[in-house]
């Protein structure tokens, strides 16, 4: 059986959206729950940090590149470096370290 | 006459803080629209192995804003799996932006109207909630419009850009900008996690077990955004038990940074 493209697509927007929108919708008063409030706070920082590393060392061409793209951008985050900074630090380390890498 | 003035003296303040949201919106969206553009660049090109035109291609990231989800829906049109197997990727794929969606809420106004809610839900990206979530202060909608304004044509142009152009852009370049997005993730938990211990140790914690689980040998074969689910409710419930937040202390954050508002 072949499958429209279209529908597969429309499938993939709708079970996206509804995990998107029904907490962003329906869950709108502020939660009292102790634990609850903790697990949401504590989350974006887990979320984040997973997403980073060690996604970051093997999304270059060499891992190496990659892990003194994560050491320097920490460094330059943790002077209070903004986020532009910060993102054009780690590519110019990529890009420098890999003339001398490959 | 005098309240008069003082109503529109109060509009235009709004207003002001608005188009100030609006455009940090857009200076926050840069570094990310240009991680968007290289990463979607690589989705076009898987796009194009599972058969997808340049618009088909450039349509499901319009609509669907998902890196590691559209990968996987990608993955499935190629296997040309069944439409209930496509739904069930999407959901694993993407169950992280519903605990994002939690988070997020906690922080809208509850007087924030339905249409305005329905619409950020539309592009709830990690970026996205990274960004608002650690924005001081109640979330405004327009910061979210100006991110949604500037990444979104570079997310999905880029797809189509995949699909059409797939290896024309030098490697070097890739490799160099494919590392914008992380270094954005780390300007984003790196600050806080210098001034709260508890957060410092969540992320080095954080760092060590998505490693350890990305070399388990079960874990490992799992899909990227799996383990993402997994790792996040398990770390984030045990901090939450060992360390529960005290109310005043997520307020205390949120009054301190209001005062560094203007940075970046």
């Amino acid at each position: 059986m072949t499958h429209n493209v279209y529908v597969y697509i429309f499938l993939m927007w709708f079970s996206t959206y509804l995990l998107r929108a029904i907490p962003l919708t329906l869950f709108r008063k502020p939660l009292r729950n102790r634990f609850l409030r903790s697990f949401l706070y504590y989350t974006p920082y887990v979320t984040l940090a997973v997403m980073t590393f060690p996604a970051i060392v093997n999304a270059t061409q060499t891992p190496t590149s990659g892990a003194l793209a994560l050491v320097l951008g920490v460094i330059a985050a943790w002077f209070g470096w903004n986020l532009f900074q910060v993102a054009a630090t780690c590519c110019a380390v990529v890009f420098l370290s890999e003339l001398w890498l490959l | 006459m005098k309240e008069e003035k003082e109503v529109s003296r109060a509009c235009s303040l709004k207003q002001s803080v608005n188009r100030a949201a609006y455009f940090d919106g857009l200076k926050v969206g840069i570094p990310i629209a240009l991680g968007y553009f290289v990463v979607s660049f690589a989705l076009g090109m898987q796009a194009k192995a599972s058969g997808l035109t340049a618009f088909q291609g450039g349509l499901a990231s319009f609509t669907c804003s998902a890196s590691a989800g559209e990968y996987a829906g990608f993955k499935a049109i190629a296997e040309n799996a069944t439409y209930l197997t496509i739904v069930l990727a999407s959901l694993v794929a993407n169950a992280r932006y519903f605990l994002m969606g939690c988070a997020l809420c906690q922080k809208m106004s509850p007087s924030l109207p339905f249409r305005s809610r329905a619409f950020v839900a539309l592009y709830l990206t990690d970026e996205l909630f990274g960004m608002a979530i650690m924005r001081p202060g109640v979330f405004n909608p327009r910061f979210a419009y100006g991110i949604i304004t500037i990444t979104v044509p570079f997310w999905t142009i880029g797809t189509s850009l995949g699909v059409v152009a797939g290896n024309i852009m030098p490697e070097q370049w890739v490799s160099a900008l494919s590392v914008a997005l992380f270094g954005m993730f780390l300007a984003v938990i790196v600050p806080p996690g210098r001034k709260n211990k508890i957060v410092g140790g969540l992320v080095l914690v954080s760092f060590l077990f998505s490693y350890l689980a990305s070399k388990a040998p079960f874990l490992s074969e799992w899909a990227e955004g799996s383990r993402i689910v997994l790792l996040t409710v398990v770390l984030a419930s045990v901090a939450a038990i060992l360390f529960p937040v005290k109310e005043d202390e997520e307020r205390d954050e949120t009054e301190n940074t209001s005062v560094t508002e203007e940075e970046p």
